[in-house]
């Protein structure tokens, strides 16, 4: 099976080692992985921010890039929930505005399928134990979007628990989110930073050593806040945990 | 809406305080985080609970498709049954006509149900400006008032109170306004709940003007329904002679079948309980029964224009249940005030940008005041879509575009404020359709990490302020993917 690494420009620029784990791990599992190189954004930031004018572009470049591939695999839930949940409905919303059908019709390929990482691993290679090994104590961190907007449920967990030596500590309030919210966490910095505080200290609470998650943009923001409240904990994506195994052991 | 409200500042500004305050913060979460875990035990109770959801959804859609005819209906139901209809516009009107029929009665004072229309149009300040004092009787409205203070909830509008601030205000406030508070008051719930209904039965005994909102109008019948749990309602609408009802449009159900769903969705959705203790149905009047006049003030107020709004009127399906506010990661860190709107929490970000119009700077600050986390759809039990319609409003926050404002169509500027960050969204657009662009860019970032300094200027600086930035790798993944696997897939 050939599929498309849809990394997202966040993961690219910034956690390029959760693409190198999300190819290994992949390939691991006889997944032929391509990056198409002309990616970029899905236009989630823009969308969100109230410039979905701006967002539509991008979305069209998602699709021209992507619209070939059989599947197309992310390690983000929001990035992810941005092209099944919010293609859609920029396509509707284009429509109401009487500019006809293009845009929906241009978007509709990429739409179904699109995968975040851990549903393409349970639903489409119908796998829950990926062969990982992580002696870490890990708590995990259900991001609101692959939460709520893919429903992605106790498939991240279910990968997890089968992972050799890893030891998985519930975290209170999973599913609070955790205050990053894009550039919500720039336009209410203080409300961002209680929130984000209050997430730490449930994860400190665990007593895990690594709190993981499916998206590095809370991650980012959980990770910051862990490193300015000095934890000692640390924030780790989910594919790294997955990637990892006895002969090459992620750190 | 109220007047008290105006001047507020941007919802950022006005959060930081509450954030800032470990009380309120502390009683906030103390009482969401209770009432949220028992609206999911009620919640779940319920086998039906999705299909009970869609039912209250499309029972609510339908309804304000028609609304022009269910009006008209409604009306001729409360007239057949001895009442009399008014229409307001707005809340100027809304208020000149119930200080107008409170003066007819030559009364001083009125008892008030809990009403969140009343609060929306400022009923109580305008009454007291024509010397007329209306009393509260709900009692977190009561607590409300005594300390001069707003409401925080819509449930439960002193929530950021705890049992120690309420002793105070009742020992310090109740003489003022009739039965004082007994020597040595203590704070336990069953103390305060005494003193408070020892001062209000005297109330209720001597009105003869009880005012009023309403969950729902029975269109075919005219019937008012209030549903409350303290029993002060009822008294309000039993007691006095004359009852006056301000009623926003969008209350209206056609029939009585339909209170089915909602008398099982709104108990449950906002107190956790099976059942709401008091349920009053209320059509027209009867002889030496109950009141012997029964006004109902229709309220547009903004409601019309947000239901010209394709994507926003579906805000106009709430029935005021509260659970988003409870389920709310904002709201329990940045309290009710810091909403600026007698409507707080998620509801309250996308109702009073489309009550009010989003020209103020509270206004224009609502739509941001979320995460998008959707906790609060999950729990609304008319499935408003309330991160669609905060999305879409920052979008004519930002964007502009055209609204309906008083009945017309009118072309919205962009607010202020935005265009240092349109300017960043354009670039970045254009980065993003230009990967080259992007690639030069991820590289310079990488080749300068050494460089790049731990706090950040501008607007950055709420992030570094309270969170490490994360480091720049050595190597963007495109490069890695280059080098290591180049040409593989071509350059697509």
């Amino acid at each position: 099976m050939r599929v498309a690494l849809f990394l997202t420009c966040v993961n690219d620029t910034l956690y390029p080692d959760t693409g190198r784990a999300v190819v290994k791990l992949l390939t691991r599992l006889g997944v032929d992985v391509d990056f198409p190189s002309g990616q970029t954004c899905c236009g989630q930031a823009h969308y969100n921010t109230g410039y979905r004018h701006e967002a539509e572009p991008l979305a069209r470049h998602f699709s021209d890039v992507f619209g070939a591939y059989e599947a197309i695999v992310t390690p983000s839930g929001s990035c992810g929930a941005m092209v099944r949940e919010l293609y859609p409905r920029m396509g509707e919303r284009a429509r109401a505005e009487g500019r006809g059908d293009t845009l929906a019709a241009t978007l509709a390929p990429v739409v179904p399928k699109t995968y975040e990482l851990t549903e393409f691993l349970v639903d489409v290679l119908g796998v829950t134990d990926v062969g990982a090994y992580y002696p870490h104590k890990v708590t995990y961190h259900p991001t609101c979007h692959g939460l709520r907007g893919l429903g992605l449920g106790e498939r991240p967990r279910r990968l997890l628990q089968a992972v050799k030596g890893l030891e998985l500590a519930e975290l209170p309030g999973a599913d609070e989110c955790c205050g990053f919210g894009g550039t919500f966490a720039l336009k209410n910095p203080d409300v961002s930073a209680a929130m984000g505080a209050d997430k730490v200290r449930n994860a400190e609470s665990t007593g895990a050593e690594v709190l993981c998650a499916a998206d590095n943009s809370c991650l980012m923001h959980i990770g910051g806040t862990m490193a300015r409240l000095r934890t000692g904990m640390r924030p780790v994506h989910i594919a790294e945990i997955l990637a990892s195994t006895e002969e090459e052991p992620a750190v | 809406m109220s007047g008290t409200y105006l001047g507020m500042p941007a919802f950022p500004e006005a959060a930081r305080e509450a954030v800032g305050n470990a009380t309120l913060r502390g009683n906030l979460r103390h009482a969401t985080h209770t009432i949220r875990a028992k609206r999911a035990k009620a919640v779940s109770e319920v086998s039906d609970w999705a299909e009970l959801r869609e039912a209250g959804k499309r029972i609510k859609d339908h309804t304000l498709r028609h609304l022009d005819r269910y009006l008209v209906q409604l009306e001729e139901s409360v007239t057949a049954a001895g009442g009399v209809v008014h229409w307001a516009a707005d809340a100027d009107e809304a208020n000149e006509i119930v200080t107008r029929l409170v003066k007819m009665t030559g009364e001083p004072e009125a008892v008030k149900v809990k009403s969140m229309a009343t609060q929306e149009i400022g009923l109580n300040e305008a009454l007291e400006a024509e010397g007329i004092r209306a009393y509260e009787t709900d009692l977190a409205e009561l607590i409300v008032q005594l300390g001069k203070d707003r409401p925080s909830h819509i449930l439960v509008p002193a929530i950021h109170r705890n049992r120690g601030e309420i002793r105070d205000i009742f020992t310090r406030e109740m003489s003022e306004w009739g039965r004082p508070a007994p020597e040595g008051l203590t704070d336990t719930p069953a103390e305060l709940a005494e003193t408070a209904r020892l001062h209000l039965r005297e109330k209720f005994l001597r009105a003869r003007v009880g005012i009023s909102g309403a969950n729902f109008m029975v269109a075919e019948t005219g019937t008012l329904v209030v549903v409350e749990s303290e029993g002060n309602g009822r008294m309000c609408l039993t007691l006095p002679e004359t009852l006056i009802s301000v009623v926003g449009i969008e209350k209206i159900v056609p029939t009585w079948q339909d209170l089915e769903v909602f008398l099982q969705t709104l108990p449950r959705s906002s107190t956790a309980e099976r059942m709401n203790p008091y349920t009053s149905t209320w059509t027209g009047t009867t002889d030496e029964d109950g009141p012997q006049n029964f006004h109902l003030v229709l309220l547009d107020n903004g409601r019309t224009d947000t239901l010209a709004d394709e994507v926003g009127r579906q805000a106009l399906r709430c029935i005021r249940c509260s659970a988003c506010l409870n389920v709310c990661p904002v709201y329990e860190r940045a309290g009710g005030h810091a909403y600026g709107s007698v409507y707080p929490g998620p509801i309250g970000a996308i109702l009073s940008p489309q009550l009010r119009g989003t020209g103020s700077e509270i206004d224009a600050s609502l739509p941001y005041a979320s995460s998008l986390c959707g906790a609060c759809y999950e729990v609304c039990p008319v499935a408003i879509d309330i991160p669609e319609v905060l999305v879409h409003l920052r979008e004519r926050v930002v964007q502009g575009g055209e609204v309906t404002r008083a009945g017309n169509k009118v072309v919205l500027r962009p607010a202020k404020g935005h265009a240092a960050e349109r300017a960043a969204m354009r670039a970045a657009r254009w980065a993003f359709l230009h990967p080259g662009a992007l690639r030069t860019g991820q590289r310079a970032a990488s080749r300068t990490r050494r460089f790049h300094p731990r706090t950040l200027p501008g607007p950055g600086r709420a992030w570094s302020g309270t969170r490490e930035l994360p480091p720049v790798p050595a190597e963007p993944f495109r490069d890695w993917w280059q080098r290591t696997r180049g040409g593989k897939d071509g350059d697509r």
